[in-house]
């Protein structure tokens, strides 16, 4: 009785595992988690546009870069470490401490010998799970399909020297032993600017602004608190990175705080609490925000786009941009956040873009854009 | 010790009740310092000693001298004597603070705009060596030094053992040392003398290969102290393209930032609410 059962199992492993290997995935929109090959090391042939993605991409996500890139068109003009660079980043940017977890395709457009299809990226990330749109192009050669990889500009810097006055706040602690009030140094002033409470979706958000009014830097995290009619306290969450944190004097900070489950027809009040704390801080890298401006993008949602510009000689491995976009009366009606997946090198440019919700755009006239900066090794 | 709270108390009621017994006390004793207790009478008896923080009993012959050694009378306060044979006998005496040897001096705050009105304050609290508060009548000298400007100074009568004072900024920016002085003590603080918000903000700006440098003029506050390093300062410029920004920290007392693009831009600089001048620099020809 064992031994038929065993024989009947290794039958019917055999039968599944030829029919996984001649069986090419489906046609159609493909999701990268679910699709593509059965047997690691066996790709179906990319007889179309669809399969041709899907191929190129699984590989990609096994990190199978030799195998991805025999799916990369010679017509492209970027190298096999290029094309392995573009999926795993350089220069600690967030790009290389990200996975691909899985991708959605859908053609845009096809002819018989031409392609287009618009690839969703799901990516995990130290940050969170990122989504990222891109569009490819697809070309006919011989009997397969093959992905025309586009040619990505990296930034070239080229050797310099670049002077920087180096502006610095170290703080001194005192210890226990030390004698009653003699090492006491005032925390930052750090004030809440505005403060306003919407609906969004299910939940509820409290969005603002928080400025440093001290002469020293402050490390800023808002807090706040919903209440509801009989003063009891609902939730409490804190801005945590959607909050330039590190702000220098005079610097005004968006902040944005999440309540993802609560109604704001249940909540009554809003307790807010803004807490700074003296902290070693550097006024370097200076980085401007240049051409912004709000526009649709491919997928026509409404965002706000723009480069981000290292002036200093530093570099930014993971910038991070919060945005507050204000009604005509100056009223913070949304905050967004978005990190840039490229790292920002010295003297050089990347682009950002940050959604703003299509319910408010015919509301926004005005916006003011800051820039967290998280660079390896300093603080 | 809880076991001997409860005698001393009791010991204490059955004194209210007895008579003829004498125990004679300092009226008081400085801190830390020996001190004797007069019994009459004759024979054993048991002596408590209660105070702040101590409680000790001891066996004594009653007619001689009961010696108190510093160590058990260093905390200030009220202090209990008792002695019991076939009754109990209590006197009180009263434990002061010692010389002051030590002075707690807390200013606030430590770094403050110049100009403002009663900003600065600061507390003095004399200690002896055992760490009790000297409530003992005393002078405190307050006096407030700039880098070679004596800002202000006054002598303050303590009252309950604290001396305290309260003044405005001064004018000028940087570090002012406050000095607290009970007799030969004396304690020192430093506290920050900060500018306040800008004045007349003005920036100058040039077309560069790059886009556009700009950078202010030296950056004051209106009693014409430079403004802290630091402090950010957000030049805008609007072209065709966009909007661009940049915050910028000020050093060494200027703040320059680079704006990319080749456009005419309207370039604007404000800090703070204090808003500068607007340049208009033509595209790159």
């Amino acid at each position: 009785m064992n031994r038929a059962l065993l024989i009947i199992l290794i039958a019917a492993t055999a039968l599944l595992m030829a029919v996984a290997f001649f069986m090419p995935a489906g046609p159609g929109a493909t999701v990268g988690v679910a699709s593509g090959s059965a047997l690691p090391g066996f790709s179906p042939k990319a007889n179309t546009p669809e399969q041709a993605m899907a191929n190129v991409l699984l590989d990609v996500k096994r990190r199978n870069w030799d195998r991805a890139f025999v799916g990369v068109s010679k017509t492209s003009g970027v190298d096999e470490r290029a094309f392995i660079e573009d999926w795993t980043g350089s220069s600690g940017s967030l790009r290389t401490f990200s996975n691909l977890e899985g991708f959605e395709s859908r053609p845009l457009h096809a002819t018989n010998d031409e392609a287009q299809m618009r690839v969703r990226l799901h990516w995990s990330t130290p940050v969170g799970p990122e989504e990222e749109a891109r569009d490819f192009r697809l070309m006919r050669e011989g009997d397969t399909w093959k992905v025309v990889w586009p040619h990505t500009e990296t930034a070239s810097v080229p050797a310099q020297v670049i002077p920087v006055d180096y502006l610095r706040w170290d703080l001194v602690s005192g210890g226990a032993e030390d004698e009653w009030g003699a090492r006491n140094v005032d925390a930052p002033h750090v004030r809440i600017l505005s403060m306003n409470a919407v609906q969004a979706g299910d939940g509820s958000v409290v969005m603002g602004e928080v400025v440093n009014e001290d002469t020293i830097p402050a490390f800023v995290n808002v807090n706040a608190t919903v209440v509801d009619g009989s003063g009891n306290a609902i939730d409490e969450e804190s801005s945590f990175d959607k909050i330039a944190h590190i702000l220098l004097p005079k610097q005004v900070s968006p902040y944005r705080v999440d309540f993802p489950q609560i109604s704001l027809q249940r909540v009554k009040n809003v307790r807010m609490d803004v807490k700074a704390t003296l902290v070693p801080a550097s006024a370097d890298p200076v980085i401007g925000v240049m051409d912004q401006r709000l526009e649709p993008d491919a997928q026509g949602k409404n965002v706000l786009r723009g480069n981000l510009f290292n002036e200093s000689g530093q570099t930014v491995n993971i910038p991070h941009v919060v945005a507050s976009f204000y009604d005509n009366n100056g009223k913070v009606v949304w905050v967004a956040d978005g990190y840039v997946e490229r790292a920002l090198l010295p003297q050089s440019s990347e682009p950002f873009a940050v959604e703003v919700p299509r319910a408010l755009v015919g509301k926004v006239q005005n916006f003011h854009v800051v820039v967290n900066q998280y660079s390896l090794g300093r603080s | 010790m809880r076991r001997l709270l409860l005698l001393c108390a009791g010991a204490v009621l059955l004194a209210g009740a007895s008579a003829g017994q004498e125990l004679r006390v300092p009226p008081s004793v400085s801190a830390g310092e020996d001190a004797t207790i007069s019994t009459a009478g004759s024979g054993q008896a048991t002596f408590y000693v209660v105070g702040p923080g101590v409680a000790s009993k001891s066996s004594v012959n009653l007619g001689e001298e009961i010696q108190l050694h510093g160590q058990d009378l260093r905390n200030a306060g009220h202090y209990m004597a008792i002695v019991c044979s076939s009754t109990c006998q209590s006197a009180s005496f009263y434990v002061i603070a010692a010389k002051p040897t030590n002075l707690s001096f807390l200013v606030h705050p430590s770094r403050v705009p110049v100009g403002q009105e009663n900003a600065v304050s600061g507390v003095a609290l004399p200690f002896d060596t055992f760490h009790n508060l000297v409530l003992s009548p005393a002078e405190v000298n307050f006096t407030m030094n700039a880098a070679n400007a004596a800002l202000f100074s006054r002598s303050v009568h303590m009252q309950q053992g604290i001396g305290w004072f309260r003044t405005s900024s001064g004018k000028t920016a940087g570090t002012v040392r406050v000095v607290a002085s009970v007799a030969d003590l004396s304690a020192r603080r430093a506290v920050q003398q900060v500018a306040s918000d800008p004045c007349n903000l003005r920036m100058q700006g040039q077309r560069t290969a790059k886009g556009i440098t700009v950078q202010t003029e030296p950056v004051r506050d209106c009693s014409g102290n430079p403004v802290s390093d630091g402090t950010i300062v957000s030049f805008g410029a609007v072209t065709a393209n966009g909007r661009s920004t940049v915050d910028a920290p000020i050093k060494h007392g200027v703040a320059r930032a680079q704006i990319e693009g080749s456009g005419a831009a309207v370039v604007s600089v404000a800090s703070g609410v204090v808003i500068g001048n607007e340049l208009h620099i033509g595209a790159q020809q």
